[in-house]
């Protein structure tokens, strides 16, 4: 059905959702009929003694939505509700993630995950999901750093797609030097600057007297001398 | 008829003086001038005579229009002069050439300037009044001028190359008349009237360019057949023939510019050729010593803008090939000999560097004439050399140990005390240009406590002297830590004083057993292991006394023991006779237990001692497998294992009554290294903070250059490190990356 510009400025449950109604439609428009549904699709997943959703409830829902469990897109959806526990979700974030979403369904719930990835990837907010992914992995109060293991794993998810050079040769690297045992979010970001300022595996501008993070300097030495 | 002029006439009526009656007497007065000037029978004017014409002119001036000739006679002035030129003297000019020429034109020229003192003595009155109302030249200035206009214009060029062309016979060796050139040049200067410009362009423009190519044909074949040291003294010969020739005859405002003229030709033109010829440039003169040349090359160069910086970059490699040649020598030897020779080739190797550096010194300071460029690559050379690796021994550890070698017992004693002092004198320099100075620092300590410790320091005064040096070299923080462990010395023996006194008072105290200890002020010294080694119950005694004793000083410190430090007399009962045994703490430990038992196995001494088997098998090696066997091992294998056992060898002796058995010394340079790059990073993290709290907000490459210069007093930090450091600086918050700017830093508080 054909809609009028001014028309569509009001409240509407139609299925599609496009790309103007994510930017327009903010957490504050939500009706409390939308509300219900969410809250009711939060308590489906969710641990009833807890009230939240725990592990095994995110698998669930990600079986439900045929995204396999580690994929980019979970971690995405996480920082749309900015949730601060991985594994974890709350009434408070999933509400603000769906509503923001505009999915009170499952099925919305679902068709709006490539959208989301469109906007997540969006160079605005990509460094920003970056850093999120990092600090959505230290799961102790105090820790700061996160071990190598895991690095290697988050890198994969995060960048691997769209800098699978990268990510693959500095995994490579990572693994088999003994400088660190742990990356830093410093360290975590700078690969994230690395990979959008250097060309690769080229890397003629880079410069290591620049303030690159060592563990930089090391690997692009390392890839230099393979070269060799 | 007038009879006197010097009474007023004026009273009387003047007869008016016709022009051209007035000018023909004038005439008579110019013609007799001429006549002497040409060299011809004539008297020389009287006073009558000069009086009469000076009157003629003034009567003429000072009658009444229409018969005041002041323009007239001012124009008949002048005439007189380009007459005389035009018909008499401008002919006698042309008709000669070269020298001949210029001795006339002297002469003319002297003849004219008489002309025109006379002249204008006679025509005076016009310069007091006539000149000044019409604001015209004055008269000398005319007289000059025609001399100028009508001879000096036609001929300068002439005489111009005239004179040249002696100069460069002259300089070719023949004898030229030089007061002649002297005198021509002169006129180049008068007729300026004043300004250099008519000798300027005239003559000098001309004489230095003939002057360059003079000496640049010269040089180009001179540079071509003479050896370096044989151009120099040629080029120097002809600077000096140069400026004597301006003191002869040129004016002296050409020497500069005569002299840059020769020194481009010879010096700076050919520099790179003269300075790199094979066999005899700079190279070489260094190589074979040659002093006067090298001096010379200074002199020659040093007026020269920049014409040092090559000698002294040549200077800079000579000196530089030379010190990797010793260490290379010192390596080689290294690797080609046992371990023991080994260091005393790097020994030799320090002493043959200050011996260079002496050398080399030399010339700087006398070759040389202290200039700064050469302080400059003589440091910068000792920089490059003096801070590599020798077998494995880096230079800060060699110094050290040469230090030790001098400063302990046995270690120098054939020297006289004042060669000791100039050695480390010599070294303290040598320091400066060794960049790891924290690492000798820490050697320097180490040795000085094992000296200090073990009784082994050969002269106090000395000890005491070297850190003097080395605080003035490296600041007070540098030996701060030395200076403490000297004190520590001086106070224990006062405390070891005090103890005595306390076991005199105290008798049920006394252990039984002569103790001496040393307390030592943590911090000062080195770091040593010590654990709990299970001593035997004489020495468990010795402890609680001395425990005691230092309570009733002060309850405020803690007391570790470092038996690994400690030095034990044993009496040996030996079958054939006693024999002292000097060992150390742990040493006597050992032996000690066969007092109870005669045989033991190696676990047995291990349990009871609690060691470590590192320990106790180079305990027991030296006490059973080196040179003294005191005690039996069974197997008498060369090396001990665990299934040793031991027996005390009661058939052991020596000639000797007392020996000394020491254990091999534990390679301290691992730790050493160890320590070193464990406060080189507080060092840099400190630095760093420093830094960046005092500044805020700073750019990667500024923090890391105001870091590596803070901290080069000590030691040359590793760029990599000090990145490093920031890093872990980020982790424990002290700094963060800006935002906008990922290469800026700021400091949070």
């Amino acid at each position: 059905m054909r809609r009028s510009s001014a028309a569509s400025k009001k409240k509407s449950d139609s299925i599609t959702s496009s790309t103007t109604d994510l930017f327009r439609s903010g957490p504050s428009k939500a009706t409390s009929k939308e509300m219900d549904r969410i809250d009711h699709l939060f308590n489906q997943y969710a641990n009833t003694s807890s009230n939240l959703i725990d592990p095994e409830g995110i698998e669930e829902l990600c079986s439900n939505l045929q995204v396999p469990h580690t994929d980019i897109r979970i971690l995405m959806l996480a920082w749309k509700m900015k949730a601060e526990k991985q594994g974890y979700f709350t009434q408070e974030e999933w509400r603000r993630g769906l509503k923001a979403l505009r999915a009170d369904t499952l099925s919305k719930l679902k068709k709006a995950l490539p959208e989301l990835e469109k906007e997540v990837r969006r160079q605005s907010n990509f460094a920003d999901f970056y850093a999120y992914a990092f600090r959505y992995c230290l799961t102790e109060e105090k820790q700061k750093s996160i071990d190598i293991e895991t690095i290697c794993q988050l890198l994969d998810i995060v960048m691997g797609s769209t800098f699978r050079a990268q990510v693959d040769y500095f995994v490579e690297y990572l693994k088999i030097q003994n400088d660190y045992k742990v990356i830093n979010m410093d360290q975590w970001m700078g690969f994230y600057r690395f990979c959008n300022e250097i060309s690769f595996p080229e890397m003629t501008e880079y410069n290591p007297e620049l303030a690159w993070p060592l563990v930089l300097d090391s690997f692009v030495e390392w890839i230099s001398e393979k070269q060799a | 008829v007038q009879e006197s002029f010097g009474n007023q006439s004026f009273r009387m009526e003047r007869k008016t003086i016709d022009l051209e009656q007035g000018w023909d007497y004038m005439q008579t007065g110019i013609t007799k001038l001429k006549r002497i000037l040409e060299g011809l029978p004539e008297p020389q004017f009287d006073s009558e005579q000069y009086m009469m014409l000076y009157t003629t002119i003034y009567n003429m001036c000072t009658q009444k229009p229409p018969h005041d000739y002041s323009q007239q006679l001012y124009d008949k002035y002048r005439e007189a002069f380009e007459e005389y030129i035009n018909s008499t003297v401008l002919p006698a000019l042309k008709e000669k050439h070269d020298e001949y020429m210029l001795r006339e034109l002297v002469k003319r020229w002297s003849n004219h300037k008489v002309m025109v003192r006379w002249l204008s003595r006679f025509f005076y009155y016009l310069d007091r009044y006539f000149i000044a109302r019409r604001s015209l030249p004055p008269l000398n200035e005319v007289g000059l001028t025609c001399f100028r206009d009508r001879v000096y214009n036609e001929l300068h060029s002439k005489v111009k190359d005239a004179v040249i062309a002696l100069v460069d016979k002259e300089r070719e060796g023949e004898q030229i008349d030089r007061a002649l050139l002297k005198n021509v040049l002169d006129i180049y200067v008068e007729i300026g009237m004043g300004q250099m410009e008519r000798y300027e362009v005239d003559f000098e423009s001309f004489m230095l360019l003939d002057s360059a190519s003079y000496y640049s044909r010269k040089a180009s074949s001179w540079i071509q057949e003479d050896s370096c040291p044989d151009y120099m003294l040629k080029s120097e010969e002809c600077l000096k023939k140069e400026r004597e020739r301006v003191a002869h005859y040129l004016h002296s405002s050409s020497e500069p510019k005569l002299v840059e003229k020769v020194q481009h030709e010879l010096l700076v033109v050919y520099a790179n050729q003269l300075l790199e010829k094979e066999h005899s440039g700079c190279r070489a003169l260094l190589r074979d010593d040659k002093v006067d040349d090298l001096s010379r090359m200074y002199r020659l160069y040093h007026k020269i803008a920049k014409g040092l910086e090559p000698v002294a970059n040549i200077f800079k490699q000579h000196v530089t090939a030379e010190g990797n040649a010793l260490v290379q020598q010192a390596e080689d030897t290294a690797t080609n000999q046992a371990a023991n020779t080994a260091s005393v080739q790097e020994q030799v190797l320090i002493r043959k560097v200050i011996e260079l550096h002496d050398k080399y010194m030399v010339y700087v300071v006398e070759c040389f004439q202290n200039h700064t460029l050469f302080h400059k690559a003589l440091k910068e050379a000792f920089e490059i050399f003096c801070n590599k690796t020798v077998a494995g021994s880096s230079s800060a550890e060699l110094l050290a140990t040469f230090c030790d070698n001098i400063l302990k017992k046995g270690g120098s004693e054939k020297l006289s005390d004042e060669a000791i002092e100039d050695t480390l004198e010599k070294v303290v320099k040598l320091l400066a240009y060794i960049s790891d100075k924290d690492l000798f620092a820490e050697f320097y300590r180490k040795k000085l406590a094992r000296r200090l410790l073990f009784d082994r320091s050969a002269n106090d005064d000395h000890e005491r002297s070297i850190l003097t040096k080395l605080k003035q070299q490296c600041g007070g923080q540098f030996t701060s830590k030395m200076e403490g462990m000297v004190t520590d010395l001086t106070l224990a023996r006062e405390n070891q004083t005090s103890f005595e006194e306390y076991l005199g008072n105290n008798p049920a105290a006394n252990p039984g057993i002569d103790l001496t200890v040393t307390v030592l002020t943590t911090g000062f010294w080195p770091s040593y292991k010590s654990f709990d080694i299970n001593l035997p119950s004489e020495m468990v005694k010795c402890v609680e006394v001395f425990k005691g004793f230092y309570e009733t000083k002060t309850k405020h410190r803690k007391l570790t023991w470092i038996y690994s430090l400690g030095t034990c007399h044993l009496n040996g009962k030996f079958d054939h006779k006693p024999i002292e045994l000097v060992v150390s703490t742990y040493q006597a430990a050992v032996l000690l237990l066969f007092n109870t038992t005669d045989k033991l196995s190696y676990n047995d001494i291990l349990t009871q001692l609690n060691l470590s088997h590192e320990d106790l098998v180079r305990l027991l090696h030296s006490l059973s497998c080196a040179r003294y066997k005191i005690l039996v091992k069974e197997p008498s294998t060369k090396t001990v294992s665990q299934t040793d056992s031991f027996e005390f060898n009661a058939k052991f002796t020596d000639r000797m009554r007392r020996i000394k058995i020491p254990l091999p010394p534990v390679d301290e340079r691992k730790k050493v290294v160890e320590d070193v790059d464990k406060d080189r990073r507080y060092a840099i993290d400190a630095a760093i903070v420093r830094i960046m709290k005092s500044r805020k907000v700073l750019g990667h490459q500024q923090l890391v250059s105001e870091c590596v210069e803070q901290l080069s007093r000590m030691f040359k930090p590793d760029i990599k490190a000090i990145k490093k450091r920031m890093e872990d600086l980020i982790t424990r918050d002290y700094l963060e990356r800006d935002k906008e700017n990922a290469n800026m830093f700021r400091y949070l508080a």
